[in-house]
């Protein structure tokens, strides 16, 4: 899997919705990349299996990220399991429909305190450690839809997502003084459970053929991008919000090719 | 570290600079390497250092705006590595000049290495690619393609067009299994940029206004190029990724720098 085994060698990440999708591909690849991961999600069994697949140097732990009590117990925990914190990783989101009028205050504050408030309170309980050990890398998790672009019907994903775009960008201004870089992976559509809960596999296959590299994009390949974001590799990226979504974003809406389709259609 | 192995590179504008820093990374992680420059006597002199440290180097002189040269660096690169993985265009002519003051000669110059350039060379390396199944190009653009600056309106109007090149031939190079995408690097230590960041004044003034408290170097680039054009980012084309230390984020002057009140 890894070109380049040990670029990660003596760090200590925390990746937050490891347990399933684009957290659990992310901390697997961390840990090949020689990394100790600990394995945070909602879900304790999921966070374990994660743990226990790596079988390495890994711990799991159930962390809701939008528990300000609980995110500062996880920081806490990579301290005392790993010695210190280099990377860190919020792959925890969760989807949501409905547009303003469909979306009620409390679906509206679960997205925002899961998507936008679970990554500031992550940064926030992980930046003191890594600024101590003079530097680290963050990782965000934004979206193809949010990181600029708007899609119809999911207005309290997409405000969580381009918030979170924003938010990796003020980090890295603000701490790039204290030698820690901060930037967002804007995954396309991929192939996780998150979006097998919303669609069926063939809808799956049909958005993958919609998107110019004509196929949905593996969790893995997100995982390959976040594992350059956290390396040295990318030592002079910061405040990069990486779309990793099989031109998804490189193309408007209906291009005239598609248009010349419809006509001979109609 | 062998992510190239087996793997053929041409990299336009390759003798010096972030071409060159790209060569020599991938020259290290195993690949075959072809350098098209216009500028002879820099050519030489980094295929010696390169073959020096045991890379195989093939060197071709010519204008990257010239259907013709670009024609023969690509047959040459195939003809001595049978075929050509990855393609680097990193050839680019600045000139810092008034746009009043901007001669048209110069003006198409600009025109005709940064973007007919890339065309030509994107067409004719793309061709070779197609034909083998697949490929992926890496395409210098710059910060300058979305943030503008005094006096160099041809070189952003170019870099701005590379980046809507590198969107729209991604559609097209899809079908084919070819990825392109554009890194944009911010100031970077080179001879481009040497006369500001060596200026003894200014150097460190507008350091001031990159986060990360330090110019790029041309590896910080090269680095990123490999990444771009490896199989780690197997998901990603038409996307360009800035490469600045954080200079473009806009945060040159903060709340407290202005002295209002009420700010801490």
């Amino acid at each position: 899997m890894t070109d380049s085994p040990g670029r990660l060698a003596g760090k200590v990440a925390i990746v937050t919705g490891a347990g399933s999708g684009i957290g659990r591909a992310a901390a697997i690849r961390f840990a090949a990349e020689g990394a100790r991961v600990l394995v945070a999600d909602i879900a304790a069994d999921r966070a374990g299996a994660v743990a226990a697949e790596i079988g390495g140097p890994a711990a799991a732990m159930a962390v809701d990220v939008s528990d300000p009590a609980q995110v500062e117990a996880m920081a806490a925990r990579a301290g005392s399991e790993f010695g210190g914190i280099d990377i860190l990783m919020t792959a925890a989101g969760v989807l949501s429909f409905g547009s303003v009028t469909e979306t009620d205050p409390q679906a509206w504050n679960r997205v925002i305190g899961i998507n936008l408030t679970g990554t500031f309170l992550a940064s926030r309980a992980v930046i003191p450690a890594m600024a101590r050990r003079g530097g680290g890398a963050i990782v965000t998790v934004s979206s193809s839809t949010g990181a600029h672009d708007a899609s119809p019907g999911n207005v309290a994903y997409v405000a969580s997502k381009g918030g979170v775009a924003m938010l990796t960008k003020a980090m890295a201004v603000d701490h790039a003084p204290q030698g820690i870089r901060v930037n967002a992976i804007a995954p396309g559509p991929t192939a996780t459970p998150m979006l097998g809960s919303v669609m069926t596999e063939d809808e799956m296959r049909r958005f993958g053929e919609a998107m110019p590299i004509g196929r949905l994009a593996e969790p893995a390949e997100l995982a390959a991008a976040a594992a350059f974001l956290a390396s040295d590799d990318a030592s002079y990226v910061t405040g990069a919000v990486f779309a990793v979504d099989g031109g998804q974003t490189a193309k408007v809406g209906m291009t005239l090719a598609d248009l010349g389709t419809i006509a001979r259609q109609a | 570290m062998s992510r190239f192995d087996g793997k053929t590179v041409l990299v336009v504008g390759g003798a010096q600079g972030m071409g060159l820093a790209c060569a020599e990374r991938f020259g290290a992680e195993g690949a075959g390497l072809a350098l098209f420059d216009i500028e002879d006597a820099a050519l030489a002199a980094a295929a010696a250092g390169l073959r020096e440290r045991g890379r195989a180097v093939e060197t071709i002189s010519g204008d990257v705006s010239q259907a013709a040269d670009v024609e023969s660096a690509v047959a040459r690169a195939v003809e001595r590595f049978g075929g050509i993985d990855v393609l680097v265009h990193a050839a680019a002519v600045v000139e810092l000049t008034p746009l009043l003051d901007f001669p048209e000669s110069l003006w198409r110059r600009i025109v005709d290495v940064n973007l007919t350039g890339l065309f030509l060379a994107t067409k004719t390396a793309g061709r070779v690619m197609a034909a083998r199944g697949g490929g992926s190009i890496v395409v210098f653009a710059s910060t300058n393609a979305f943030f503008a600056e005094e006096s160099n309106v041809p070189y952003s109007a170019t870099k701005g067009g590379i980046v809507m090149f590198v969107r729209n031939a991604a559609m097209d190079l899809a079908r084919h299994g070819i990825r392109i995408n554009a890194v944009d690097p911010g100031i970077i230590d080179t001879r481009l940029s040497a006369a500001l960041v060596h200026d003894p004044v200014a150097g460190p003034e507008y350091l001031k206004r990159i986060p990360a408290g330090r110019y790029g170097t041309a590896d910080d680039i090269a680095k990123v190029v490999l990444f771009l054009a490896s199989d780690d980012a197997a998901y990603m084309t038409g996307e360009d990724v800035i490469v600045d230390g954080g200079l473009t984020l806009g945060a040159t002057l903060g709340i407290e720098d202005l002295g209002l009140e009420g700010a801490e």
